[in-house]
């Protein structure tokens, strides 16, 4: 073998290492060593395996093994940010094996926090050369009055799954955190580990120092090879709806006893439930196939993960909480039941397979209904020309700033103009105004209250120097117990009578529930009882019609580039050749019937049903921009007087129905409702209710965990409707309600992409009026009924239901009937 | 005048006719009497004080939906069914804007404070009456339900302390708000304060009080609406 110059360089006791292992160095080891040796910030972007993180710490190794002395360090040389705890203590392991092969005195410690109050005080006390953490608790750490001297001689971050963090609350939570250590050592290196994004400079310009995208060098770890992906030919009936796909169960259970081991991806916590439940109805031998989801509890969560890493089992069936984490070797299969609904995605989920750059990922799409075999053809092309998609970070939220400032005052005092400077070199925050910043500042002193001041409560005091203190020890104390960005919904445990807690679900599911329902939860069936205090508590149960979790784990968003994709699949026969023969027919029978949907402009049909009128509009703007719509077109609807019902919508189309149909669809999808009527809903709309509580939890504004309660966790202290309602009746222009508007837009109320779509439609509305429903409108029209239909007043549904009740008890009176024992005093 | 915004069915209690509004008051005509209970005045600066600085404009909020609900209706006479402040300093934290307020809302009417667990001596210096407990023709006034005891009945009971909620399905959704709920012969009203919660009218606290026949007036934004107690979600 001979030894170029570079790997030369990595010099002694590496290159034996190496050696004794017969292996070389991968080429982008050696640049990302060379690029921050050089000075510079290092991006590498690779898919998973081929030494990925090895290439991340080499810089730091090479540094550490070259540093003379044995000195006790202030604090650590490097610190490794990962989006999961369990990495960071996986990543212990795994780096410290070689460290010691090598025989180099480097100290490997992760902090989470679940690291005992002990080990945490002998890490700051002894601080190990690297500390392996996560965003929250780097936040923590910052927080300390002794930050400062702690990271003062840090010189180099490593991120790790940087484009699973950046664009999210807790990418910037760490981008500020970053922009803090730069202060405390400004000769800091930072080194992202990526997947392949579609938005590279974006993602260096998050990661670097000013946003400064030419600071960061680039280093493109080897292509996979790539992957085979396949879609189940399904010698069943291809169901016109639903997102189960229980249909293909022995057909995805035959690939299972094929394979070695598989992932079953899924979209939703329900599907996941289900599907696991059939398997095991298929499963004649009795193969260990487990379940993994986040409403699970914890230790069932770690059980699998460990017999996963074992080797003892032979398929998961997952959602994204197994998108990212710990590589499994063994993984030679990935099954995708459900639509991708991203390219990206399906290349992450696909490379969870085959862990070994020269052998090709092997995966398996299952289409739940026709539609769904659409996108994913779409996708697999996507995957086949190497398209990536998504959207790339935009910038960062106002109440992770908030969150943010408070701790920076639990540190240390500072000044306005010192903050501003500061949080303005990270990546999200570059572009942020002086005034929302002072504002910001402003909320975090006092809260913020333009009618009403809180003089003698106040969070920071302002001396007269103009430096910012913290007003009272205390609020350190909470501060640090309340610090992250991911707001829980409100869960309940599941606890068997007389048994063990099984997980959680979501408030929202489990108070719909009434005594005697069955739902499949923890791979069983079970019957609920009833609820005691925060508990759900249930009996198991037989049968198998269960009434399905409605808790919906994540909803994904539908990339706007597959939905491209999709349109213009519908939009040229030429590229249906190879769609099995159920979906052709489904097709062909729409362009009698009606006509395809363009690549461009609207097309919208009316059609009567059942005594109603309904309008189908195909925007495929995805399900939020949709649901927006839904609620403005029975809005203006209303206006009209054609008496609107309700709606559905989904990633592809918007149904609407009425009593009068509409004809003027030009003025019905203009523009102008992006106008006031957006506004007067988005006030009232529960979504927005929703992104205010999360804002106000970030904020710091209601606390999750106060000193001596620290058990009752997620459950907040205060009902945040009702603040809402006050603040924006008082305080309209409040900061924390421009934050949580601003939030709205952009996720699920998802206005941008609604106001392309209209943008797209104007002068391009084709619209046909049928005599009856069209084939492509069937898939929505079977949602209705399944989904929540929205649309009516509170009051009129209220007096709806109030009649029926009426009657009911007049005539129950009347007859004499049950529980009228006991009539009011006269 | 349009002195019942919304739409309202009427209740009866031991003989006396009283009206549910949509606010969460109820009046009782043939008094010209205006009865709310757990108005909670300040409690966001409590929370201000412990470290949560909610916005503080929760007392103007009360006082504003009181001066709504006035509005029209002829009031001799506002009964308090205490924990009207949310605790014993929260009248010294008013604003000077709010304490005028409230004494604009005074001014000419019979005012009365029931005390309750937050505030046993309501405050000295706004005026009214303060009383533990009030009995006027058929009613009884009280911050909190008494349970029956030595073959005692109790009748015509008004009272809140609860915080009532509850839960109704619709054809489209569930609906849950605060609420009255009623069996003739008591009835607890509804919260009144901008920042309280609420306990849904089935937990036991509540259901201890009333037998199997009961119903709630649910308040909605246009309209308080009756439900008899098997129309009730839990």
């Amino acid at each position: 073998m001979t030894l170029s110059p570079s790997e030369l360089a990595l010099g002694s006791p590496f290159t034996e290492w190496f050696e004794s292992r017969g292996w070389a160095p991968h080429a982008h080891q050696l640049e990302m060593l060379a690029a921050v040796r050089a000075g510079r910030d290092a991006l590498l972007i690779a898919p998973t395996g081929g030494g990925k993180t090895l290439a991340g710490f080499l810089p730091s190794l090479t540094a550490l093994a070259a540093k003379p002395g044995e000195g006790k360090n202030q604090g650590p040389h490097t610190l490794y940010i990962s989006p999961l705890k369990a990495l960071a203590v996986d990543i212990q392991r795994n780096l410290s094996a070689p460290v010691e092969e090598m025989g180099l005195k480097i100290g490997i410690e992760a902090r989470t926090g679940d690291t005992p109050a002990n080990r945490r005080r002998r890490q700051r006390e002894v601080p190990p050369d690297i500390l392996l953490t996560t965003p929250e608790s780097l936040a923590v750490l910052i927080s300390d009055e002794e930050a400062a001297t702690y990271f003062g001689q840090i010189e180099t971050v490593v991120v790790d799954e940087a484009h699973a963090l950046a664009g999210t609350k807790r990418g910037d939570q760490l981008a500020l955190c970053l922009a803090r250590l730069q202060v405390f050592s400004p000769g800091l290196r930072r080194i992202g580990l990526s997947a392949t994004v579609a938005w590279p400079e974006e993602l260096k310009s998050w990661l670097a120092a000013d946003g400064d995208a030419s600071s960061v060098t680039v280093v493109k770890g080897g292509d996979a090879a790539a992957p085979v992906v396949s879609i189940l030919e399904t010698a069943e009936r291809l169901p016109w709806s639903g997102h189960y796909g229980l249909h293909a169960v022995p057909e995805i259970y035959q690939e299972i006893t094929k394979a070695e081991v598989t992932l079953v991806f899924v979209n939703t916590r329900a599907q996941a439930e289900l599907l696991f439940q059939e398997l095991w109805r298929a499963n004649d031998d009795n193969l260990p196939i487990a379940l993994h989801h986040g409403s699970l509890a914890r230790e069932q969560r770690r059980k699998v993960e460990a017999a996963m890493s074992a080797g003892s089992l032979r398929a998961v069936v997952a959602t994204s909480s197994l998108d990212l984490g710990i590589d499994w070797a063994a993984v030679d299969l990935v099954v995708q039941v459900g639509p991708p609904k991203g390219i990206s995605r399906l290349i992450q989920r696909i490379g969870r397979a085959g862990h070994r750059l020269d052998v090709p990922s092997r995966a398996m799409l299952v289409p739940c209904n026709r539609f769904e075999v659409l996108e994913c053809r779409c996708a697999i092309d996507g995957v086949e020309a190497r398209t990536l998609d998504g959207d790339p970070p935009g910038v960062g939220g106002l109440d992770v700033l908030a969150q943010h400032l408070l701790g920076l005052a639990c540190s240390a005092p500072f000044t306005a103009d010192e903050a501003y400077a500061e949080v303005t070199r990270a990546g999200p925050y570059r572009t942020l105004q002086r005034s929302d910043f002072d504002d910001v500042l402003s909320y975090v002193e006092d809260g913020g209250y333009a009618l009403k001041a809180y003089d003698r409560w106040r969070r920071l005091f302002k001396t007269a120097a103009g430096r910012y203190e913290l007003a009272d020890r205390r609020i350190a104390l909470r501060h640090r117990m309340n610090i992250g960005t991911i707001v829980e919904s409100v869960t309940m445990k599941v606890k068997l009578k007389r048994g063990p807690v099984l997980g959680e679900v979501e408030e929202y599911f489990a108070i719909h529930l009434e005594p005697g329902d069955s739902f499949v939860f923890a791979g069983q069936m079970l019957i609920f009882q009833g609820i005691r205090e925060t508990t759900v508590e249930v009996t198991r149960g037989t049968g198998d019609a269960p009434k399905v979790p409605a808790y919906m784990g994540t909803r994904f968003p539908f990339t706007t580039h597959l939905s491209d994709r999709v349109r213009d699949a519908l939009a040229d026969p030429g590229s249906w050749s190879g769609l099995p023969d159920q979906v052709l027919e489904w097709l062909r029978l729409q362009q009698w019937r009606s006509v395809m949907p363009g690549r461009d402009g609207l097309l919208v049909e009316t059609f009567p049903r059942g005594g109603k009128e309904y309008l189908v509009a195909y925007g495929f703007a995805g399900r939020n921009a949709h649901q927006t719509l839904g609620m403005l077109l029975t809005k203006r609807m209303e206006r009209l007087g054609l008496s609107p019902l309700g709606f559905v919508a989904s990633d592809y189309v918007i149904a609407v129905w009425s009593l009068e149909p509409a004809t003027d669809m030009a003025a019905l999808f203009d523009q102008d409702m992006l106008g006031d009527d957006l506004e007067s809903w988005l006030e009232e709309c529960s979504l927005m209710r929703r992104t205010f509580r999360n804002v106000a939890i970030v904020a710091g504004l209601i606390e999750r965990r106060l000193p001596g309660r620290e058990k009752t966790g997620r459950q907040v202290t205060f009902n945040t409707d009702l603040i809402y309602d006050v603040l924006r009746e008082h305080q309209p222009d409040h900061i924390l309600l421009r934050a949580a508007r601003s939030d709205a837009r952009g996720g699920m109320i998802d206005v941008g992409r609604l106001a392309e779509m209209l943008a797209r439609a104007k002068g391009g509305i084709r619209h046909r009026r049928l005599d009856r429903v069209s084939p492509l409108a069937v898939p929505i029209l079977l949602e209705v009924g399944k989904e929540q239909v929205r649309g009516a007043a509170d009051a009129d549904l209220l007096a709806e239901a109030q009649s029926y009740f009426d009657e009911a008890e007049l005539v129950a009176e009347a007859m004499g009937g049950p529980d009228h024992g006991e009539l009011p005093l006269r | 005048m349009n002195a019942l915004p919304g739409k309202t069915i009427p209740f009866d209690l031991n003989g006396a006719k009283l009206l549910p509004l949509a606010s969460g008051a109820l009046y009782w005509p043939v008094r010209k009497m205006l009865i709310v209970a757990d108005l909670h005045l300040e409690k966001g600066s409590a929370y201000a004080r412990t470290g949560q600085l909610l916005p503080p404009y929760d007392s103007r909020a009360t006082l504003a939906a009181l001066e709504q609900t006035m509005t029209g209706l002829e009031t001799h006479s506002v009964i308090c069914l205490g924990d009207s402040f949310h605790d014993e300093e929260a009248a010294a934290r008013l604003d000077r804007t709010d304490v005028d307020h409230l004494s604009r809302l005074m001014a000419g009417r019979n005012w009365i404070w029931i005390a309750g667990n937050h505030d046993p001596a309501p405050p000295a210096g706004l005026g009214g009456e303060t009383m533990a407990e009030l009995v006027d023709g058929p009613l009884v006034f009280r911050h909190e339900a008494e349970d029956a005891a030595f073959n005692r009945e109790v009748v015509g009971e008004l009272s809140g302390h609860f915080h009532p909620k509850a839960r109704v399905a619709t054809r489209a959704r569930r609906i849950t708000g605060r609420c009255f709920v009623e069996d003739g012969r008591r009835a607890i009203l509804p919260s009144f304060g901008a920042y309280t919660g609420g306990l849904d009218v089935r937990d036991p606290a509540i259901q201890k009080f009333f037998g199997r026949d009961f119903r709630v007036h649910l308040l909605a934004a246009g309209g308080v609406f009756r439900f008899p107690a098997s129309a009730l979600s839990r």
